[in-house]
């Protein structure tokens, strides 16, 4: 183990991954000779040289597309973009020829790629670079979805998205890039498809992914204070979604708020609603209550900013109601 | 640099013909090959007027000349990439006829299973990668592909057809650089029958289709789709270019649409004028004109001309036979080949019908 921080952890995962196997690539905006526009992948270009660290032009349609077309030659292409906001131009190429590509061609054509960059918002970057994009990606079946939280995370998700035969997101979070954590050293792969209880409380659940998670955790502490104790578990991968886990953090505590960064209209969090009215209905005391980002584009003043993004409070608040500790909103 | 012969006999190889640089057996070759595209595109309409093919179907007559001189020079491990309207490209890249055929029919024997269908022909073990519906979107695919080749130093090349319309989108712009940064092995073709469904290419540009690429540093070349045989000798030349370093190209090909857009559009109409399409008719068939060169060059005599039809026809005929009796995709396959890997954990359908692993093949 080493302490890395989250930056550090996607770098070792990409140059684990590099090392072993000459199909893989990274291709993006500001990835080679600037270090990255995050500075994920430091040191790489020195490393790999620039057949395989390619700075791209900005044409996030162009170079997701160009990528989406050396997977079906079969290279695993790491597809960076600067952030996902950006990633809403590539769209067309993710969903219409990556996700499909596989069930088109009955098979014969499988699209081994990782697009990956930052979600979500920062701090008064205002409408257009704050938004969660999971739900654009998750949408599509043929496309899976990792959101790590920790260092550990990161570092084992990345590598198995590179290793995945199909298009793999992996959103990560500005504000993550600097958290430290516990890393193990040399090849260290999380399978997808994995939930993490990264708290365990019998009282209630807080379900999660991303950076979230660092929200859920210090609501949990808060909670604790009070004499309630809540697990908080963490997806880490959308799709595939690890359903049992989360079927049985709602049979201990049958009592779920779901937290996310994004937009409640058709989120994450309405799919997991969904999923467990549709499995566990019986198990439940109360309803599901999602707590997300208020259905606003993202106001850039710090206090409409505040009370636009899902914070600790509003999540303390809606445990106590799943709890019935506080009347209805 | 070990390079395969190219599939193509050059003229000097074979017996000499009344046509400078092509053998009478190449000129026959060529003759049957567009008249196999022209017959089977007819069965398709046939098929299409009696509901054995359904959804967007756009078919390639007129435009024969292009599919066979532009592929036919290409090496077995050549990649091809294109849109909509590639019934005839599929075949002159290797995929039979019945299994194009049985594709448009949404059959199991389809070379996608059924899956894909007249917008959607895919064979990559033959290097034919689709296929696409998307006006513009195989154009940064094909990009990628010949990105793959330079990565792995091979030298196979692309060959990337699109539309006249394609060339307004921003993934062409896109690519077009790229390509030209990266000096990628790529040919970008487009087929200009001067419409993008109703749409005059002149009402959508101020400019022509050659001047596109200019800008971006790609070479540009206007070439008669309509020769076969000028066709045919352009991109063998140019294919051998690529392969050996020249980097990205663009073909403004000149071509007719002898048909409307898609099935359901009229051959003229309120966008262009009967006088307009019969002209063309009347002059620019490629197959007629490459009949009328070669019975004038005595290589060919009506008794011939009327065997290859019969022949082709006979293939069509078959073809659509064979679609026809073909089974239709089992059912419990609905699922199958969403995911190429199934994830040990977890779940990636929600929908309570697809179980709770992955189905997956
Ligand atoms: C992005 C997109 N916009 C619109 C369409 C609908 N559409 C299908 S074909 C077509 C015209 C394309 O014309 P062109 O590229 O010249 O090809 P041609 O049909 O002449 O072969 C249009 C507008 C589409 N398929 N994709
Ligand atoms: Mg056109």
């Amino acid at each position: 183990m080493a302490e890395l921080t989250y930056r550090e952890a996607l770098n070792a995962a990409m140059v684990q991954e590099m090392e072993r196997d000459d199909s893989v690539f990274i291709m993006g905006e500001e990835v080679a000779e600037y270090d990255g526009a995050y500075k994920v992948s430091r040191g790489m270009l020195d490393r790999f040289g620039d057949r395989r660290v390619v700075d791209s032009p900005i044409s996030e349609l162009g170079f997701a597309g160009l990528c989406v077309g050396t997977a079906m030659a079969g290279l695993r292409p790491i597809c960076e973009f600067m952030t996902f906001n950006f990633s809403i131009l590539a769209l067309d190429q993710v969903i219409n020829s990556a996700a499909k590509m596989l069930y088109m061609t009955n098979g014969q054509v499988n699209v081994p790629i990782v697009f990956r960059g930052p979600t979500g918002a920062a701090l008064q970057l205002s409408a257009q670079h704050s938004q969660a994009c999971e739900t654009y990606y998750v949408h599509a079946p043929g496309v899976k979805l990792a959101t790590p939280a920790t260092p550990a995370d990161a570092k084992g998700l990345l590598a198995a998205a590179i290793r995945d035969d199909d298009p793999v997101a992996v959103m990560e979070g500005e504000l993550l890039y600097n958290v430290k954590g516990e890393v193990p050293d040399g090849e260290y792969v999380i399978p997808l498809g994995v939930a993490e209880l990264k708290r365990s409380g019998d009282d209630v659940s807080i379900v999660t992914h991303g950076k979230m998670v660092h929200v859920a955790l210090q609501a949990a502490g808060k909670l604790a204070r009070e004499g309630i104790e809540a697990d908080v578990l963490d997806l880490r991968t959308i799709r595939p979604l690890d359903a049992d886990a989360v079927l049985e953090t709602v049979a201990r505590t049958n009592r779920v708020v779901y937290l996310e960064e994004g937009w409640p209209f058709a989120g994450v969090g309405a799919q997991i609603a969904a999923l467990i009215q549709d499995e566990a209905f019986d198990d439940l005391d109360a309803p599901v209550v999602r707590v997300a980002q208020a259905d606003v584009p993202m106001p850039y003043a710090k206090n409409l900013e505040q009370l636009a993004k899902p914070g600790v409070d509003r999540v303390v608040e809606a445990c106590k109601r799943v709890l019935y500790l506080v009347a209805e909103a | 640099m070990a390079t395969a012969a190219p599939e193509a006999p050059s003229a000097e190889s074979a017996a000499a013909s009344g046509i400078a640089g092509f053998s009478r057996e190449q000129l026959h070759e060529l003759l049957r090959e567009m008249l196999l595209y022209r017959r089977f595109e007819e069965k398709a309409e046939e098929a299409y007027s009696i509901g054995k093919i359904g959804g967007f179907c756009h078919v390639h007559i007129g435009q024969e000349g292009l599919a066979a001189g532009a592929i036919k020079p290409l090496r077995k491990d050549d990649l091809v990439i294109t849109a909509y309207r590639e019934h005839t490209q599929a075949i002159a890249k290797g995929i039979t006829p019945r299994a194009v055929m049985a594709e448009l029919f949404g059959r199991v024997d389809g070379c996608c299973g059924g899956r894909g269908g007249s917008m959607h022909l895919f064979d990559a073990e033959i290097g034919f990668m689709g296929g696409h519906g998307i006006v513009g979107g195989q154009i940064p695919l094909g990009t990628g592909l010949a990105w793959a080749i330079k990565y792995r130093g091979g030298d196979q090349v692309c060959l990337c057809f699109m539309g006249d319309a394609a060339v307004n989108q921003g993934a062409f712009l896109e690519s077009l650089n790229m390509a030209a940064i990266w000096r990628l092995p790529v040919i970008y073709v487009v087929e200009n029958n001067g419409y993008g469904m109703g749409t005059a290419f002149r009402r959508v540009s101020v400019t022509n289709v050659e001047e596109r690429s200019g800008a971006y540093g790609v070479p540009a070349h206007t070439i008669d789709g309509q020769d076969v045989l000028g066709t045919h000798d352009f991109f063998a030349r140019l294919a051998e270019e690529v392969r050996n370093g020249a980097g990205p190209q663009f073909v403004n090909a000149l071509t007719c649409r002898f048909r409307g857009h898609s099935m359901s559009d009229p051959v003229s109409g309120t966008y262009r004028s009967k006088e307009e399409v019969d002209k063309q008719l009347h002059e620019q068939d490629p197959i007629a004109l490459l009949r009328d060169r070669m019975t004038a060059a005595g290589e060919l005599d009506p008794e011939e001309m009327e065997a290859i039809d019969a022949e082709v026809r006979a293939v069509c005929q078959d073809a659509a036979d064979f679609a026809d009796a073909s089974p239709w995709p089992d059912p419990s396959t609905l699922y199958d080949h969403v995911y190429a890997e199934t994830n040990v954990h977890g779940r990636l359908f929600l929908d309570g019908r697809a179980g709770r692993g992955a189905v997956n093949g």
